[in-house]
């Protein structure tokens, strides 16, 4: 008997029983996720009317359309990037507290609850007769009320009081990856802090920085929620997933909301490629820093 | 080593820990003003309510009928925590003991729902439920809420799984234990923590999901997250403090689950997940 049976040649390969309890796991993602995914791709392709790029050419060509893409970028750039930079300091002060478990619970908080919460929260909180407009007059620090709410402001708030506890325990993750024993080195050979954070942290973090940035500007780039409640939902603050969502549930265009998502996705893929790029420019090493 | 730094480096921790109790202060007023709201009779130009009363609970609670969205809410949350367990557990050991052909394909496959935006894949997702005649009802919410936690529950549980001595599977199997007793009797009492941990965080996330509930839900199918969405959405049309009641029911229920979960995960898991 020189022929060994199918199921043992499988069984080395990696294949037998146990493997097949991926299969159920992988149906649920191919039929909830990809299917959906390229279905929405080939239907957007098959607008109501006219030829197959029907539906692109209509968004390319109506500024209130195209123009959301600007608007989202310009909401969720500048928040992604205050975020990210404002993290590093903290994470790194972080990094030297003994029990930094309370506050990162604290900082869970307004990403467990959402932004449908903190959208009502910043609305009552921000609000011309809120704590935050008192607190200025009465300080004097303003004579008047401050708009803050149903603006391109009340917007960018609620990306940061969501954005900031996200992006600051993503860059905690990677700082408290980094080998202690490496800055205690530089501050040996006589490095100051400063010198020790260009010339050690910062590189280090470089990686772990891209993913960062690339995580918190997919998030604030899909931002829907607050852009209705908090922002002025048919001008300053139209994103483009508003655009999308009154193509579906509004018109009942389905073709039409699947081409805008896939626009959506598309600007989406083309800044974290643009940022993996310009990664590699920068830095050229391995990917983790220290032990990770 | 940190003794080197001299006035301008105390400053600029100074700087860094006021920046971060600015940013606390104003995430616990945004809170509190919530919670104030709800309970104050009125509240105008003043910096508390001159009074405060219970009566918008009751009012919250027969106007947004809390009693249906409640039952709906823990009816999708724990259908899919149910089923996100019993498909992501066993997925997770056959990802952590097995190197089958196609392996980095199947965890990029379960990476992508994490990394993309749930409004971005909810619009096709809707699109795919609507014409299979299941959006807008409550398998339709169910379906697509898994789509992010199946995942989720995969990423947790593979380091959990490796951490387990293939010695003791391996004593189970000698012994003529079969895959389904080889899960009942050795695998899920040893995994029972992790379990629990990555179900918690499901639950959180879930209850707390909104985009993905809010594209596919109807009006007999909203949970709690979506109605509290509607009704700021037209807020004017009912009090304010009655909003802000339903908002306080959402905290609590969040929240509660949240400091649950907090006893067995370390509060970053929540964002980064467990190492791949």
């Amino acid at each position: 008997m020189n022929t060994v049976p199918l199921s043992v040649r499988l069984a080395q390969r990696g294949l037998d029983s146990v493997t097949l309890l991926v299969l159920p796991a992988v149906l649920c993602v191919i039929g909830l996720f990809v299917y959906p995914f390229l279905y929405g791709l080939v239907l957007s392709f098959a607008p109501k009317t006219g030829g197959i790029l029907a539906n692109y050419r209509k968004f390319f060509a109506d500024p209130f359309l195209y123009d959301t893409i600007g608007t989202t970028l310009l909401i969720a750039v500048p928040a992604t990037l205050l975020n990210t930079v404002v993290s590093i300091p903290v994470a790194l002060r972080v990094r030297l507290m003994a029990k930094p478990r309370l506050l990162t619970t604290i900082l869970v908080i307004p990403i467990t609850l959402g932004t449908v919460l903190v959208a009502e929260g910043l609305l009552n909180y921000l609000g011309p007769r809120g704590w935050l407009n008192r607190a200025l007059l009465e300080f004097g620090l303003s004579d008047h009320p401050v708009r803050l709410v149903h603006n391109y402001w009340g917007v960018f708030l609620s990306l940061v009081i969501t954005g900031f506890p996200f992006t600051f325990l993503l860059t905690q993750s990677y700082v408290t990856g980094i080998d202690p024993s490496l800055e205690q080195a530089g501050a040996m050979l006589g490095a100051r802090a400063p010198a020790r954070f260009r010339r050690i942290l910062l590189p280090l973090l470089i990686p772990g920085l891209t993913v960062t940035l690339c995580l918190s500007f997919v998030q604030a780039f899909s931002v829907f929620p607050s852009a209705v409640l908090l922002g002025a939902p048919a001008g300053p603050t139209r994103v483009i997933s508003i655009a999308a969502y009154q193509a579906a549930f509004e018109q009942y265009d389905y073709s039409m909301a699947s081409a805008i998502a896939m626009i959506m996705a598309a600007v989406q893929v083309l800044i974290v490629v643009a940022l993996l790029a310009a990664r590699g420019l920068v830095y050229r090493g391995p990917a983790g820093g220290g032990k990770g | 080593m940190r003794r080197d730094e001299g006035i301008l480096g105390r400053l600029w921790i100074w700087a860094v820990w006021a920046l971060v109790g600015f940013f606390i202060l104003n995430l616990l007023a945004m809170i509190a003003s919530v919670v104030v709201n709800s309970f104050g009779t009125r509240w105008f130009n003043t910096w508390l309510p001159p009074g405060y009363t219970i009566r918008w609970y009751a009012q919250a609670w027969d106007e947004f009928q809390l009693p249906d969205i409640l039952l709906v809410t823990f009816q999708v949350v724990g259908a899919v925590v149910i089923v996100s367990g019993l498909i992501g557990v066993p997925a997770a050991y056959a990802m952590a003991r097995r190197d089958f052909p196609g392996k980095r394909a199947v965890m990029l496959l379960f990476l992508l729902p994490m990394l993309v935006p749930p409004i971005t894949y909810g619009i096709p997702l809707a699109t795919v439920l609507y014409q299979a005649g299941l959006a807008g009802t409550i398998w339709g919410v169910i379906l697509a809420n898994l789509v992010p936690t199946i995942p989720f529950v995969i990423l947790i549980m593979i380091p959990f799984v490796e951490q387990i001595d293939p010695r003791v599977e391996a004593a189970a199997r000698v012994f003529g234990a079969g895959l389904r007793q080889l899960f009942v009797r050795v695998l899920v009492p040893l995994l029972a923590p992790g379990i629990l941990a990555a179900l918690l965080l499901v639950l959180v996330r879930t209850i707390a999901m909104f985009e993905l509930t809010f594209l596919t839900a109807g009006p007999t199918s909203q949970t709690l997250v979506v109605a509290l969405y509607y009704a700021v959405f037209a807020a004017g049309v009912r009090p304010g403090q009655s909003i802000d009641a339903m908002a306080v029911v959402y905290m609590l229920t969040t929240l509660a689950w949240l400091l649950l979960a907090l006893r067995f995960v370390n509060p970053a898991q929540i964002v980064t997940r467990a190492k791949t």
